[in-house]
């Protein structure tokens, strides 16, 4: 099983509903495989700061979601995070990490690097996982943290777990 | 403040009676600021969601509920301060082929809670030109009596998904304030809507 099908087996597994991305190559599998499933929604947004809204319009109609994105999409979303800290909606956050580990470009090395604390501040509890074998765990540890927990909840899959990017250089 | 917008003959509080009267189950969720004090003055509601914050995020948050609610009409009323910062969302919204969501945008070309300074309306910006560029089959620009009749059946009903931009008259209103605590517009809303099972 690769790293990716635990988390879909963990979204799947904790009745999550619409999957709310900005699309990334880590998680382009997973992306195709909820638009495939016919029990999900799968929402693509302009920017990542929309699918903190729509998971809380989600929450509001008895639906739960997920929001995928790559690191860079988090400084984008810090004020919406406001969001789902004041009205207490779950919000949990599958954020493929660039910036982190053998990066060939410069200008991700930013919001890789602020990633965490910024999420930290904003009110996550954040895990990192780098081992593909524990992704399904710590992917299920998320969405319980979120849906049982009704708290903010972001795991950061490390970029080890992901092709190395190199523009064909 | 002396522009066009405050000469436009719609007023704001009056439209938003007109549109809430008959609300039957819609589901509404308003804009921070005027949009938010607007819905509250025609009567607050359990299934009304007045923003207070998270500016830009209206329409995204109506893309989650009608999502999860395919056979309720869900009605975003917001202004064109916030619209403006969400413009992306319309996009999406017309890219998930949405059947049940009215948009309808209060455009006084103006920022209203922090001291009415024009907006892009103002001058250049068309709102219902860009829901319809963004993919939205059904959108109108509203500046009279007779054309909010011909709207409002549209806002309540669809077809499909729906935008419509009221041109309202740019003036300072008293504040009509919704509850302001988040988590109890949020479970009241749940509770109104999946029964009190729900937190």
């Amino acid at each position: 099983m690769d790293w990716w099908q635990g988390i879909y087996k963990a979204l799947k597994d904790a009745d999550v509903r619409q999957i709310a991305y900005v699309p990334d190559a880590g998680h382009a599998k997973l992306i195709e495989a909820c638009h495939t499933d016919n029990e999900m929604v799968a929402i693509s947004l302009t920017t990542e700061e929309e699918g903190v809204g729509v998971l809380a319009g989600a929450w509001l109609g008895g639906d739960r979601g997920a929001l995928l994105m790559q690191s860079s999409g988090v400084g984008n979303c810090i004020n919406m995070f406001s969001l789902a800290k004041t009205c207490q909606f779950p919000l949990a956050v599958f954020v493929t990490m660039r910036g982190q580990w053998q990066e060939f470009n410069p200008w991700q090395l930013p919001m890789g690097s602020t990633v965490d604390p910024a999420m930290t501040m904003a009110g996550f509890s954040v895990n990192t996982v780098d081992n593909p074998e524990q992704v399904g765990s710590y992917a299920e540890a998320t969405l319980n943290h979120a849906f049982v927990g009704g708290e903010m909840s972001a795991l950061l899959l490390h970029q080890k777990l992901t092709p190395v990017k190199t523009f064909g250089k | 403040m002396t522009d066009r917008a405050t000469n436009f003959a719609l007023r704001r509080r009056k439209v938003v009676k007109q549109l809430l009267e008959d609300r039957g189950d819609m589901l509404v969720v308003a804009g921070l600021g005027s949009t938010a004090w607007d819905i509250t003055s025609a009567g607050d509601h359990d299934l009304s969601f007045p923003l207070w914050g998270a500016m830009g995020g209206a329409v995204a948050i109506g893309i989650g509920l009608a999502i999860a609610q395919p056979d309720r009409r869900v009605l975003i009323v917001t202004g064109d301060g916030d619209m403006l910062m969400g413009m992306g969302s319309l996009a999406t919204a017309a890219r998930q082929n949405l059947q049940n969501l009215s948009i309808c945008v209060f455009d006084n070309e103006h920022y209203g809670e922090t001291g009415m300074q024009t907006t892009h309306t103002a001058s250049a910006a068309d709102l219902a030109a860009i829901a319809s560029g963004c993919g939205i089959a059904q959108t109108d620009r509203v500046e009279t009596e007779s054309d909010l009749a011909e709207v409002l059946p549209r806002l309540r009903n669809g077809p499909g998904l729906y935008f419509s931009c009221i041109k309202v008259r740019a003036e300072k209103l008293d504040f009509v304030l919704p509850p302001k605590d988040g988590v109890f517009l949020k479970t009241r809303f749940r509770r109104a809507l999946l029964g009190d099972g729900v937190a």
